[in-house]
């Protein structure tokens, strides 16, 4: 029998070794803090803080499903269900809630309503059109595409810009059929 | 709270074995077929060039994967044989056995696809295809200077993976071989305890555990003087 896939990451996270979360979040405004300077455009950060997150999560994949053991879920609404109890625990710290669903199952919302990243962080006026946690839109988008599914992440609703919770919009535009990747004269 | 801890890989579960030098040899596939790892302990005979060779278990898997899905009596819904399908979709298989050697293939959601090739007598070997994907996570995937998708070069994750299969284990089953072969009415069994990790959390993982390994059933080795 496939193990059953754990509901909540508690126990996972109660097993895994963790770092300081101060430390985490004041590297992670450090990163971000730099790529201001450096690339000067707050679209252009933007998007190479969705890059990042992109080359973190398909590394991620591999260690979530090494430690959660989830072997396999049947639909998208489980995969959602599973990143926001698990995945967001095992590795944030904290849970998301889905909810928004549409009426063919292939989009929904991520809400946060704490988010380790931005303790200490208040947008200046300079950097009003920012997504300071566009990582992790970046994350989620990577490894959803590990396990084959296509999709858009975008932030809907943003603590730092004066709504009351984090929320991101996880469509899903396509799956991604196993082929056989060899050509015949090869 | 430590900063920087790398995370502990719990205990190894043991090979479990049925006799003697047991890992011949092991492959790691991605999902687009490229031959992420390969490593061999005990191969006497190669057919094939290293390509080919790595094609052909690729193919051999990808097609015995679709064809024990299309033969699968409990699910309604497969398209024709050989149609893609989507990762996870349709059931799968773990092990094959012939009379010469046993296959064991593990295939992770994200595509990694882990098999080993090992003495037909083994056991389940699923527990150790979940370890090595651990030390796979732990060796490859975290070094930040491997790029996704390339071939392994990873000295460390080679030498662990040498350690695990030539482990302690295998001198010890050849030593016990070495005695029932002088004195074949005299069964050895083998005892190992793996000691846990020292901050037990659980009550239960006070308890070292203990693997039995007979080896009394081997067959008795053909003597000298014996005319066939």
């Amino acid at each position: 029998m496939a193990p059953v896939a754990p509901r909540s990451g508690d126990a996972i996270f109660a097993s895994v070794e963790r770092v300081n979360s101060e430390l985490f979040t004041l590297t992670y405004g450090a990163i971000v803090r730099q790529l201001l300077t450096d690339l000067e455009e707050v679209d252009e950060v933007n998007k190479q803080l969705d890059q990042m997150g992109y080359n973190i999560g398909v590394r991620l994949v591999d260690e979530f499903l090494a430690k959660s053991n989830v072997s396999r879920c049947v639909d998208f609404k489980e995969t959602t269900e599973v990143i926001a109890k698990v995945g967001f625990k095992m590795f944030l710290g904290v849970t998301a809630s889905v909810t928004n669903w549409d009426a063919d199952g292939t989009s929904c919302s991520l809400i946060l309503e704490d988010n380790p990243l931005v303790d200490f962080v208040e947008l200046p006026d300079t950097c009003q059109g920012l997504y300071y946690c566009n990582i992790i839109s970046g994350v989620i988008r990577g490894a959803l595409e590990m396990v084959s599914m296509k999709t858009e992440v975008s932030w809907i609703r943003d603590m730092l810009r004066g709504d009351d919770v984090f929320e991101l919009h996880v469509k899903l535009l396509k799956q991604v059929p196993e082929e056989y990747p060899y050509k015949d004269d090869e | 709270m430590q900063f920087f801890g790398g995370s502990e890989i719990s205990p190894s579960p043991p090979l479990p074995t049925a006799s003697g030098n047991n890992g011949h040899m092991m492959y790691v596939f991605n999902r687009n077929g490229i031959c992420l790892l390969y490593r061999e302990w005990n191969r006497p005979l190669h057919t094939l060039n290293a390509q080919q060779d790595h094609k052909l278990m690729f193919g051999l898997l990808f097609s015995l994967k679709s064809l024990t899905a299309k033969m699968d009596p409990t699910s309604v819904d497969k398209g024709n044989l050989g149609v893609p399908q989507l990762p996870g979709q349709g059931c799968s298989f773990h092990s094959f056995r012939t009379n010469t050697y046993k296959l064991s293939f593990m295939e992770s959601p994200s595509g990694i696809k882990i098999i080993l090739v090992t003495h037909p007598r083994t056991g389940d070997l699923r527990e150790s295809l979940k370890y090595i994907y651990n030390l796979y996570v732990e060796y490859v995937v975290k070094n930040p200077l491997y790029t996704p998708g390339t071939p392994i070069r990873c000295e460390l994750f080679d030498s662990t993976l040498d350690q695990y299969f030539r482990s302690h284990l295998i001198h010890m089953v050849e030593l016990a071989k070495l005695m029932v072969a002088h004195h074949p009415s005299f069964p050895v069994t083998i005892l190992i305890t793996t000691a846990t990790k020292p901050d037990n959390s659980t009550a239960t993982d006070n308890q070292s555990r203990l693997i039995h390994h007979s080896c009394h059933h081997l067959p008795p080795p053909p003597s000298p003087d014996s005319t066939l």
